[in-house]
């Protein structure tokens, strides 16, 4: 088996390979190497050893500014979201009728594209501002809590589903015995549900955690950084670097290779917890 | 039991409520595409009325300018053949590099794990200069690049269900002297449809959806949904409410229509693919 299909390489791996190494591979290393060099197209890159790096911090504080609001974005969303959506999915499991439909409305924000989220939160926001004489772009408070509700609109259906495939896998018996033992309500949901829906907390949280630490779509159609970028998140931040004013793509290569180490960072813990779940189970 | 009837009518009511709530942006939208552009901004809350109902000139209008039919075209055309490629050749690839086990075939299903955690600002301006150089960046070359793109988690989820399936099958297959074509269409690629169905459905929400790619790759000739949205926005108070809010409900339609045919699969490949990824 393994000789005759070893001869089928060409058929079956290289055309991935293929688009593989130059839709990713390339442009990784290529991207890793410009980030140490000068450059505004490839062909003219100067290698300028770590003075990228040093300008992210020195040039201005847009960087430090940005990383400061994602990561106060990220961790007001993924609480928020997780919390909601496990309370809704607490809910969906209690037999109530009417459970599928209320499930496939709470789902379909999920499938909307992130740039025409945007510009319904805008409009809605706008809309509720609008009597107060000010704009989702007057102050970067407005910017920050319209995109948690928008991120809490459109994954709180996404993680509900994931909770919900938890919640019915703890056996009937558990609780029933607990009942039976004169266990109340919360001490229930502390001791038997939440220690079992433990993996699907672990899955939710990275969701949360990496879609909300990456996001671009929605930032850029809602406020796109405004007030003067005060509500710009990392991603927006990088590609204004790279497009914004022309003799800065070394800078904003440099700011990407740093985003993508924390990307990486967070998928390593990830891993990690993971995997001890797993020895552990 | 009149407690927990009294409960479960508290937990309707609640959900119901809420229910309309998440209901209420798209509604919004809806209502206000039907209204004339000045009339939306300032009031996005109130029902038409005689004085501001425009009947359905916002979608004529917006259509005119994003060219609506045109990028509805674009993005079915890509996101249908990069599906399609995508289902396929990583298929073929994750049982190729899990059944043939080598250093090198180890080696490159970790590069495709890797290529999972790298954010895309990481390749975005590389990426772009090469499809320019490569003359990828046309509505078929772009195929190509989602190919390269999605194969990591492609891959990925599909070699984690080769390894589940028994080797017997695919040897009797070899006996009954089938080549190893012959042997994935007829034996493995039947045993993988579940998975299928998960990748196909990931990899549908995830390019249907896309902006930048396509943006910095095609996007000054070729506008696919997304980029036309993102088009409207124009200048600072040039913005077209009226077509906006036409477009909005014309992106949305056809994904609610293609959701409420296929939730069972896509709710199903959602759970499936978050417990893998």
């Amino acid at each position: 088996m393994q000789k005759s299909l070893k001869k089928y390489f060409p058929l079956f791996v290289l055309p991935t390979l293929a688009a593989f190494i130059l839709a990713f591979l390339v442009p990784f290393l290529m991207g890793l190497y410009l980030s140490f060099t000068r450059f505004t197209t490839v062909s003219d890159a100067r290698f300028v050893a770590l003075s990228n790096y040093q300008e992210i911090f020195t040039a201005n504080a847009d960087f430090l500014r940005a990383l400061w609001f994602t990561v106060r974005f990220t961790v007001v969303s993924v609480i928020t979201i997780n919390l909601f959506a496990f309370l809704l999915a607490l809910l969906l499991t209690r037999s109530i009728p009417g459970t599928n439909l209320f499930r496939t409305i709470f789902f379909m924000p999920n499938l909307i594209g992130g740039i025409v989220l945007g510009y319904i939160w805008q409009l809605i926001i706008n809309g509720v501002l609008y009597p107060f004489g000010v704009t989702l772009t007057s102050s970067a408070a407005y910017g920050f809590w319209g995109l948690i509700v928008l991120m809490n609109w459109q994954l709180i259906g996404y993680m509900m589903i994931i909770y919900i495939a938890g919640l019915q896998n703890i056996p009937d018996e558990l609780n029933e015995a607990a009942a039976i033992d004169g266990a109340t309500g919360w001490q229930r949901l502390t001791k038997i549900t939440l220690p079992m829906v433990m993996p699907s907390i672990t899955i939710c949280t990275f969701l949360t955690l990496t879609n909300s630490f990456k996001l671009f779509d929605q930032n850029l159609a809602l406020t796109s950084g405004a007030p003067s970028k005060r509500t710009a998140m990392l991603a927006l931040d990088i590609y204004n670097t790279f497009y914004g004013k022309p003799g800065f793509e070394g800078v904003g290569q440099a700011k990407a290779v740093l985003f993508f180490l924390m990307v990486g960072l967070i998928a390593f813990v990830q891993l990690l917890l993971t995997r001890r779940r797993e020895v552990e189970g | 039991m009149r407690t927990r009837k009294l409960w479960q009518a508290l937990g309707f009511c609640l959900l119901l409520a809420l229910a309309v709530l998440f209901l209420a942006p798209v509604l919004i939208v809806l209502m206000n595409s039907f209204k004339g552009r000045f009339y939306i901004a300032d009031a996005p809350f109130s029902l038409p009325d005689a004085a501001t109902f425009v009947g359905l000139d916002n979608y004529q209008n917006g259509i005119g300018k994003t060219g609506f039919p045109l990028a509805f075209g674009y993005s079915l055309f890509i996101t249908v053949c990069s599906v399609g490629l995508i289902v396929l050749l990583c298929a073929m690839t994750a049982w190729y590099i899990t059944r043939i086990r080598t250093r090198w075939t180890l080696a490159l299903y970790y590069l495709f794990v890797f290529s999972m955690i790298v954010p895309f600002q990481m390749v975005m301006f590389t990426l772009s200069k090469v499809a320019n150089l490569l003359r990828l960046d046309n509505p078929v070359g772009i195929v190509f690049i989602y190919l390269g793109f999605g194969s990591g988690l492609s891959v990925f989820m599909f070699s984690g269900f080769v390894k589940g399936v028994p080797l017997e099958i695919e040897e009797a297959a070899l006996i009954d002297s089938c080549s190893p074509p012959e042997t994935f269409f007829h034996v493995v690629f039947p045993v993988l449809r579940p998975t299928a169905v998960t990748v196909a459905i990931l990899n549908t929400m995830w390019i249907w959806n896309d902006y930048l790619l396509p943006y910095l790759v095609i996007g000054n000739r070729y506008r696919t949904i997304p980029i036309a949205v993102q088009y409207l926005r124009g200048g600072y108070g040039s913005q077209d409410m009226g077509a906006m809010m036409a477009m909005l409900v014309l992106t949305i339609l056809p994904v609610v229509i293609f959701y409420l045919f296929m939730q069972k699969y896509i709710i199903k490949g959602v759970i499936a693919g978050a417990v893998k990824g």
